[in-house]
């Protein structure tokens, strides 16, 4: 086991490499100077030279990166052009805002999922299954921004239950686990819910439709198991896929968070995103991008490895 | 010989086959749900592409004195939006780019993923090492995250939009096609044409192509329907349509505001999006079943 972690991570590197090759290229495919956002609109060719050797943007690009990639390494990802403030900083607190978002809409939207795909898949061509399926895929057919304002329409503006939008009362900015701040994840975590409720009811339907055709459920049943038992079994079977396509789910919700963050205006690290897209701050794009996609990049080495651990098949292969 | 051939012929059952594409047509049409939604897509394409001529008020034209008036006024038959522009209208017309720029990348993500996907499956070796260890990157991003890093760092624009989805596209479909394309490569009838004397160019195109198109574009299909919500999301973000062309995700941003006047008409673009998006899911996962492909 230990031995497969090791080849794992191993494997992480290069991946890791090039998602930050990836994100450093994206501040060079940007039309234009990178340092029109920080330049005066009447900056001098003086100044203009004098900021660019300050950036470093007048060494060749390979070298840039490597300075780039050493500097990132070493925690430093440069000053966000906006606030002046440290570009890991900022990301690392609105990634906190982000990850209680998704936990929570993981832990409604996943539960949701695995009752709804079991129920499905052990009642196959009923009305029961009809209704979850139905469900599962307007789930992922929902544009989940839209359900948002849907939401926000019906339970803030029309019954005035829950705030629309912000993280706590006050805009404070500082989190905590009392119903004054609760209530301002409710709407939110809903909305994300929607897409991973669906796409595990489909996951889960599916396998658990797969494993009950199998002969070996023909045997256990045969063998006079109770209905319980066999439901462990099937249980077991479909964990490792289950757990795979959840793994998946939880790092689409904490980095796609931008459309929801956006509506709720949820100050994690989509809203970051958003603001460094039309504020042009180019090391807080790149920042919080490298950021989230090595977050994503680690959960999937972790899903592997969670995987493995429980199906030894996997290892072998 | 030609004895041998008449008495076959003779044997041979006079009832006409039907073939592939004809099997799976006619599942398709007795397929309740499949059909419903296409024709449900039909409607809204063709009434987006002959809008100019269904008698319909300007979807530019605004009053700054009937604004957001509800649904159902004289008139404004879904009501009007926050520059009083008429929303019937707006929503008809907003199909035309909406649809575009939705279904658009996928296109360009079909064609460019399949030839891809089919090269590297088919000629295997440090080639297929290089194209799929490529495509492994993109998929250390969350497809959303990809899209709006690439776009917020082209800057807003249509074009930008379709460039940034289909990057993100084609990935996913490169990945399916050399899935199925490794396991069409070592089929009989594959290797009998290599023995045959056909080339690797030949092959591809003639026997590997027509065996992995169903199962490359069933999945294109179940595309959509993201590619939908991206697009319109995109625009949603203010980083594709820019104002004032009508397009379902722009509409959506542009009204979000309005939510505490007039909730209802704000929520209608998103209506649009829901529909078109769950009918192609839905006629992807009919055509799956009809064309019998298993995940």
């Amino acid at each position: 086991m230990l031995a497969y972690v090791a080849r794992r991570f191993v494997y992480a590197v290069p991946i890791v490499l090039s998602v930050a090759l990836v994100c450093f290229l994206l501040v060079h495919i940007t039309p234009g100077d990178p340092l029109v956002a920080v330049l005066p609109a009447d900056a001098s060719q003086e100044l203009a030279a004098q900021l660019r050797t300050a950036y470093g943007f007048d060494r060749p690009l390979p070298v840039q990166f490597g300075l780039w990639l050493w500097k990132a390494v070493h925690g430093d990802l440069g000053n966000s052009i906006a606030t002046g403030r440290p570009v890991l900083s900022e990301v690392i607190r609105a990634v906190a805002n982000t990850v209680t978002l998704a936990v929570v809409a993981a832990v409604i939207g996943f539960t949701l999922g695995l009752f709804f795909g079991i129920v499905a898949g052990y009642f196959r061509n009923t009305w029961i299954d009809k209704v979850a399926t139905s469900v599962a895929i307007a789930g992922v057919s929902l544009p989940h921004y839209w359900l948002g304002m849907v939401l926000v329409i019906i339970f803030s503006v029309q019954l005035n239950w829950l705030p629309a939008v912000g993280a706590g009362p006050g805009g404070s900015g500082e989190w905590k686990w009392d119903w004054a701040h609760l209530s301002y994840l409710v709407l939110p975590a809903i909305t994300t819910s929607v897409i991973p409720m669906g796409i595990v009811t489909r996951t889960v339907r599916a396998l658990t439709g797969d494993i009950l055709s199998q002969d070996f459920v023909e045997a256990l049943r045969a063998k006079g198991l109770s209905e319980t038992h066999v439901f462990r079994h099937v249980i077991k079977n479909a964990a490792p896929t289950a757990l795979a396509v959840m793994g998946l789910q939880l790092g689409y919700m904490l980095g796609g968070s931008i459309l929801i963050e956006t509506v709720f205006s949820w100050p994690g690290s989509g809203l970051l995103l958003n603001s460094a897209i039309f504020q042009r701050d180019l090391p807080l794009l790149q920042g919080t991008i490298l950021v989230l996609a090595l977050f994503f990049v680690f959960l999937n080495l972790m899903v592997d490895i969670a995987q493995a651990s429980i199906d030894p098949r996997i290892k072998r292969g | 010989m030609t004895v041998i051939t008449e008495s076959v012929l003779q044997a041979a059952p006079v009832t006409k086959t039907r073939g592939y594409w004809g099997t799976v047509g006619r599942r398709i049409l007795r397929d309740k749900v499949s059909l419903i939604c296409a024709c449900v897509l039909i409607a809204i394409f063709l009434s987006a592409l002959f809008a100019p001529w269904l008698g319909l008020a300007d979807p530019y034209q605004g009053s700054m004195i009937r604004r957001l008036r509800p649904i159902g006024t004289p008139n404004y038959p879904l009501g009007s939006d926050e520059l009083g522009r008429d929303m019937l209208a707006r929503l008809i017309y907003g199909g035309r780019l909406s649809l575009i720029i939705g279904i658009l990348p996928v296109v360009f993500a079909f064609m460019i993923g399949t030839v891809l996907g089919i090269v590297a499956g088919y000629v295997g070796g440090k080639l297929n090492t290089a194209i799929m260890r490529t495509v492994d990157v993109f998929f250390a991003f969350p497809s959303v995250l990809l899209a709006i890093a690439i776009s917020g760092a082209l800057g807003a624009g249509i074009v930008n939009s379709i460039v940034s989805l289909t990057i993100v596209f084609v990935p996913q479909i490169t990945r399916v096609a050399e899935s199925v394309t490794t396991g069409v490569r070592n089929m009989d009838f594959v290797d009998a044409a290599r023995a045959s004397g056909a080339g690797a160019l030949t092959i591809m195109r003639v026997h590997i192509l027509g065996n992995v198109l169903g199962p490359i574009f069933v999945y294109s299909t179940g595309l959509i329907s993201v590619s939908m919500i991206l697009a319109a999301g995109l625009s949603f973000l203010g980083l594709g349509t820019k104002p004032p062309e009508p397009e379902w995700g722009l509409m959506l941003n542009t009204l979000r505001t309005a939510i505490y006047v007039n909730p209802w008409v704000a929520a209608l673009p998103g209506v649009m999006i829901f529909a078109v998006s769950i009918c192609f899911n839905l006629l992807s996962d009919g055509l799956r079943s009809a064309m019998d492909i298993r995940e």
